[in-house]
């Protein structure tokens, strides 16, 4: 009986209740997608670490790279508990895929799991098993695999002497598992290093899901902002309904019962909704999501998603934890209203001097923690507890930043409407400032993270151009073909220069070793961040290596110091060279110290500078015999990297233009609520002659101007964001630091959507006044106000 | 389920598996049966036959330490075959599993190992003989012209524990059923069936607190089919005992619809009486908690025929092998119309 008489407000103010509906839902649906998107995300690096062993299984490295299978029976004979793994890039289909092979009797049970309940018969007899995303890339092949969700996207896993045969490594295998005890002494040629685990590649990718997590807090919050403007109004213009209700003998306990489950209702609503929605942008991102980490960290990520209740519930409890936030107010205020409290819609949350010096003293408290986070924190967490202290302060400002500035286009003002006009926005900004504060925050993060990107950009391309100098890239089939490339090339191009790595854990970072042969490509186009002089020659004279930046600002090494190569010791560090897009630790050293130190590494690419690259890439074709797929020309190298380098951003562009459409509802949602209330105000202008026309021109100017003034604000704001990416979160996400660019075209451009996303909103209260012409107004004197 | 568990599946319940079809040579999938009458032969036959699905060698060793306490040990080499054939290389369809086990009267350690044939890190050869598994092996120390199996060395690992025992035969082989031919159901399934129950043991173990020097009796069992268990048979008891008189007594009963006993009485010379079903009856006397299970451990055997009526006990209750294929095992003592000890080993419970 109370809850219907409270819900046909609801009937009556249909805009109003979609506002409540479609905040909440909003809130819901971008909280939960991003947590839906993470949660997919980890799951497969867990599915990833546990198949290539166990609770981070150690591995056995030759310092060859890859060792006798004799090598495996002869540590197992001895009491060894280790389990033989060959790994290798084939071509099925049109697809390169990892082949995995392993031996399911001495493997760690994590990679058995994989086999679940599987056919142990058919895989030894050649069987494999891949991700169904994988079988639908590959298509029908020779080798046929089974589908098992447990192996990663891109990998075939197979028994051990199918991977041989089918990478031409009999009686070779690549590495070693230790499933038991590390034997001591280690055996000659011999290296233990952890492999890669969930863990690392969690730890990589945390940035990224932090990121995210981020931007999905950020739009929970503006989406909270719409639900709390639409209930703060509802409330107030159902106090007259409260009062009789109250007359009639509701008692209070009850009427705010009915109030709290209306709430709930909405929530419930709204979460569903949301959870629906949330999940459809979840499965609408994933592909670019599972892209960017791929692309970014190597992570194998699925590219479709799977519905977990858990998350579901997560849902729907922030829905609920959202309702109450927005609403607590409202149900607060009216447990504390005297029965017979005036039925007079008063200015909610109308602003006072005082509560505008707590929200400065605010601002300037939650400022100076940033300060102190920028110049004590550390780490990922503290970058982003950074920003968002820097962030919360802005918003506190936006108000009485704007009051000010109001003031004094105030003083300067002569012609009478004009002063009212300053002196009416000022009087509007306290009811207007939760909306204006979400605008300024989606603004100041488009700004932040557009420069951060756009800044990243031009510095990637550039360096891409430093990078790919070499006309084309050929990756040879083994070492045999490897070397056969280099006889057949010497005679026919400017220079082969080979490209050979071996794994190593660096100052404690996985990562690797690689070669690198003394000629004039590198020394006129290697890119380097820091040097000792005469770097070049040092490092063709074998007196140190260079480092790429991630290792130098994760291990604070620096040319100068020092750092342990793998059968090496310490080696001087000549440079520092930026590596964008990877994630490992690097070190360089020349080919030939490389060679004695890592003897039969086998060449994995080749670089060639020649003149005629089309003549050359014929040779290799129809004289060689190559496939064409082993053949990168520059132009497609560079249009992968830059390609992959636009996926990884896509998403960060989808979250903010959905940040900025929700703040536009906000918005939106503010001024349909004041458009009401402020016929009060606007009654006498037109008594004294202004038309409705000209009012409705005033109300559309205000949203303008003040949309203005929000933007010159969140301009610093934007750039600070921007400073705070580029140089804290990124340093330590991803170990490189990039220089901040200014890009004044994309200010405009988003400039130009805030007003027209504030023109959009303030349109229709406008064109409501303009369309009601006179008579609302008139009312408002025939109601005695 | 796990791969291993598969593996074992395979090993040690072929009855799923395998639809005998005795007396044809072989069944449906080319892997050689059992024929009666088909004498065994040595060394050959202490060698792998990969044409049979399944093979053992399996030695018990009943021993005293220097501390005076008892303690008993496990060596078990499983032989499984997907294809009644040897291949080169991975491609190799045997498949090797290793147990070991060490009892002590307080604890029970276990462990086992899995390996691929075809590539050298398990196998067993008859000629000299060795059969082994990573680091554990079983290999004859016999001097030229002696059979391979009158004095052997084992040894094993695992996380806790270790051993390495040396065995010398102090009578000969014996061939249980129809001169090694062994029946397993009342339908006729069967199995080759030898074994040499007379060795002394000397060695070492090593224990967490340390090595301990032990003596005492051992028994090895060899055992290769295609078909052992009927259908219906979910587990078996099966005892190696060695009587104070110097008489030895293998009996078992295999548990199922019907129960099916057999047995070998085999006099201090080595002279075997095989002992039909139905001879021999098996009594659980006592229960133990074991692994969250009820399991018989003490039991009453009795051959009314020959007055025998043995008690058994376990030196230890827990003797649990908790491993992918769990069971029970582990040294008993013997009291009754005749004293002695011997090993256990109970499946299916």
């Amino acid at each position: 009986m109370t809850l219907s008489a409270l819900l046909s407000h609801w009937m009556r103010n249909k805009v109003q209740l979609a506002m409540v509906l479609v905040g909440l839902t909003l809130a819901t649906a971008l909280w939960s997608g991003v947590q839906a998107l993470n949660a997919q995300a980890r799951g497969a690096y867990a599915t990833a670490a546990a198949l290539v062993s166990e609770d981070g299984a150690p591995r056995l490295d030759s310092a060859t790279g890859q060792m006798p299978q004799a090598r495996f029976i002869e540590l197992r004979r001895a009491g060894v508990l280790v389990s033989p793994v060959v790994e290798g890039r084939v071509t099925l289909g049109d697809t390169r895929v990892t082949l995995l092979g392993i031996d399911p009797l001495t493997a760690p049970p994590g990679t058995a799991a994989a086999l679940a309940d599987g056919d142990l018969q058919g895989f030894l007899s050649g069987a494999g098993y891949a991700h169904p995303e994988t079988l639908e890339r590959i298509g029908a092949t020779d080798m046929s695999p089974a589908p098992s969700q447990a192996v990663p996207v891109g990998t075939v896993l197979v028994d051990i002497g199918t991977a041989q045969n089918a990478l031409g490594m009999t009686g070779q295998i690549s590495h070693l598992l230790l499933t038991g005890p590390a034997p001591r002494p280690m055996p000659d040629g011999l290296r233990l290093s952890q492999p890669e685990t969930g863990a690392e590649l969690a730890g990589l990718t945390d940035s990224f899901h932090l990121n995210l997590t981020a931007f999905g807090a950020l739009a929970f919050a503006v989406g909270l902002f719409i639900v709390h403007s639409a209930v703060g109004l509802a409330f107030e213009q159902r106090r007259g309904l409260f009062r009789t209700l109250r007359s009639l003998g509701v008692s209070l306990r009850s009427l705010t019962l009915a109030l709290a489950v209306e709430l709930a209702l909405f929530a419930l609503l709204a979460g569903l909704a949301g959870l629906a929605l949330g999940y459809v942008m979840a499965a609408a991102l994933l592909p670019d999501v599972a892209a960017t980490l791929r692309g970014l960290y190597g992570a194998p990520v699925p590219g479709s998603l799977q519905f977990s209740p858990v998350w579901a519930l997560a849902g729907l409890a922030m829905a609920f934890a959202g309702a109450g936030l927005a609403g607590g107010q409202a149900l607060w205020r009216l447990w504390h209203m005297p029965v017979l409290a005036p039925a007079q819609p008063r200015a909610w949350a109308m602003a006072s001097g005082r509560a505008m010096r707590w929200q400065m003293l605010g601002a300037g408290l939650l400022a100076a923690l940033a300060v102190a986070l920028g110049l004590f924190g550390s780490g990922l967490f503290a970058g982003f507890a950074l920003l968002a202290a820097a962030l919360l302060a802005a918003a506190l400002l936006t108000r009485p930043v704007l009051a000010l500035g109001l003031a004094l286009a105030a003083k300067a003002a002569r012609a009478p409407v004009l002063q009212w006009f300053w002196a009416d926005s000022r009087q509007n900004l306290p009811r207007l400032s939760l909306a204006l504060m979400a605008l300024m925050l989606a603004l100041a993060a488009n700004i932040g993270v557009g420069t951060m990107v756009a800044s990243f950009r031009a510095t990637f391309i550039d360096w891409l151009d430093q990078r790919l100098v070499a006309e084309m890239t050929i990756t040879p089939r083994d070492a045999a073909q490897a070397v056969a490339l280099e006889d057949f090339l010497a005679p026919r191009v400017q220079a082969v220069l080979p490209l050979r790595q071996v794994d190593a854990t660096l100052a404690g970072q996985p990562g690797a070793v690689f070669a690198m042969r003394d000629h004039a490509t590198f020394r006129d186009n290697w890119p380097l961040i820091a040097q000792v002089p005469g770097v070049w020659d040092g490092l063709a004279a074998e007196q140190g290596a260079l480092i790429n930046e991630q290792l130098a600002r994760r291990a604070d090494l620096w040319p100068g110091d020092s750092v342990a190569l793998p059968g090496a010791g310490e080696v001087a560090i000549l440079g520092v060279y930026p590596d964008y897009g990877n994630p490992l630790a690097q070190a360089i050293v020349t080919e030939g110290w490389f060679d004695s130190l890592y003897p039969g590494t086998p060449t994995r690419q080749l670089a060639i500078r020649t003149d005629d690259p089309a003549a050359t890439r014929a040779a290799l074709l129809d004289e060689f015999g190559l496939s064409a797929q082993a053949i990168t020309d520059q132009a497609q190298a560079k249009a992968l990297s830059l390609a992959i380098f636009e996926r990884t951003f896509l998403i960060t562009g989808a979250l903010n233009v959905l940040t900025l459409s929700v703040a536009a509802l906000a918005l939106f949602a503010t001024l349909v609520t004041l458009s009401g209330l402020r016929l009060v105000q606007l009654a006498p202008l037109w008594a004294m002659g202004l038309t409705v026309r000209h009012l409705a021109g005033l109300e559309l100017a205000r949203a303008l101007v003040l949309a203005g003034l929000t933007m010159l604000l969140a301009l610093p704001v934007g750039l600070m964001l921007a400073q705070v990416l580029l140089a804290v979160i990124n340093v330590q996400a991803f170990g490189w630091r990039l220089p901040l660019q200014i890009f004044p075209a994309d200010w405009a451009r988003l400039a130009l959507w805030a007003g027209l996303a504030m023109l959009a909103a303030s349109a229709w209260p406008a064109w409501r006044l303009w369309r009601g012409g006179g008579g609302p107004l008139l009312r408002v004197f025939a109601n005695e106000r | 389920m796990n791969v291993k568990v598969l593996i074992a599946a395979l090993l040690l319940a072929p009855a799923a598996l395998a639809q005998g079809f005795a007396g044809l040579g072989t069944d449906a999938d080319g892997f050689a049966v059992p024929e009666q009458g088909r004498a065994l032969q040595f060394p050959r036959d202490h060698g792998p036959h990969p044409d049979y699905r399944i093979e053992w060698w399996y030695l018990t060793a009943t021993l005293q330490g220097e501390d005076g306490r008892d303690y008993g040990a496990q060596w078990t080499l499983f032989r499984s075959a997907l294809a009644p054939e040897e291949r080169d290389g991975w491609d190799s369809p045997q498949v090797w599993m290793g147990h070991a086990g060490l009892t002590t009267p307080g604890r029970h350690f276990s462990a086992e190992r899995f390996a691929r044939g075809g590539i050298g890190q398990a196998g067993a050869q008859a000629n000299p003989f060795t059969a082994w598994i990573d680091d554990w092996h079983m290999t004859s120390t016999a001097p030229d012209g002696a059979d391979a199996y009158s004095a052997l060395q084992i040894a094993a690992t695992g996380p806790e524990f270790g051993y390495d025992l040396r065995m010398q035969a102090q009578g000969p082989l014996v061939r249980h059923g129809d001169d090694g031919y062994s029946v397993k159901s009342a339908a006729g399934q069967a199995s080759y069936y030898y074994s040499q129950p007379f060795y002394t043991v000397e060695g070492t173990l090593d224990l967490p607190d340390g090595p301990v020097k032990v003596t005492g009796q051992a028994w090895l069992d060899r055992e290769w089919s295609s078909q052992p268990l009927a259908s219906d048979q979910t587990g078996w008891d099966w005892f190696s005992i060695v009587l104070e008189d110097g008489h030895r007594l293998m009996g078992f009963q295999l548990r199922g619809d019907q129960t099916f006993t057999a047995g070998t009485w085999i006099t201090p010379d080595g002279d075997a009486t095989a002992l039909p079903d139905g001879a021999l009856s098996f009594a659980p006397q006592g229960t133990a908690r074991v692994a969250g299970r009820d399991v018989p451990v003490r039991w009453r055997i009795d051959w009314p025929e020959q007055g025998l009526a043995l008690r058994t006990e376990p030196v230890n209750p827990q003797a649990w092998m908790d491993l992918t294929v769990s069971y029970w095992e582990g040294p008993i003592t013997v009291t009754g119309s005749h004293q002695g000890r011997g090993y256990l080993e109970m499946t299916g419970y």
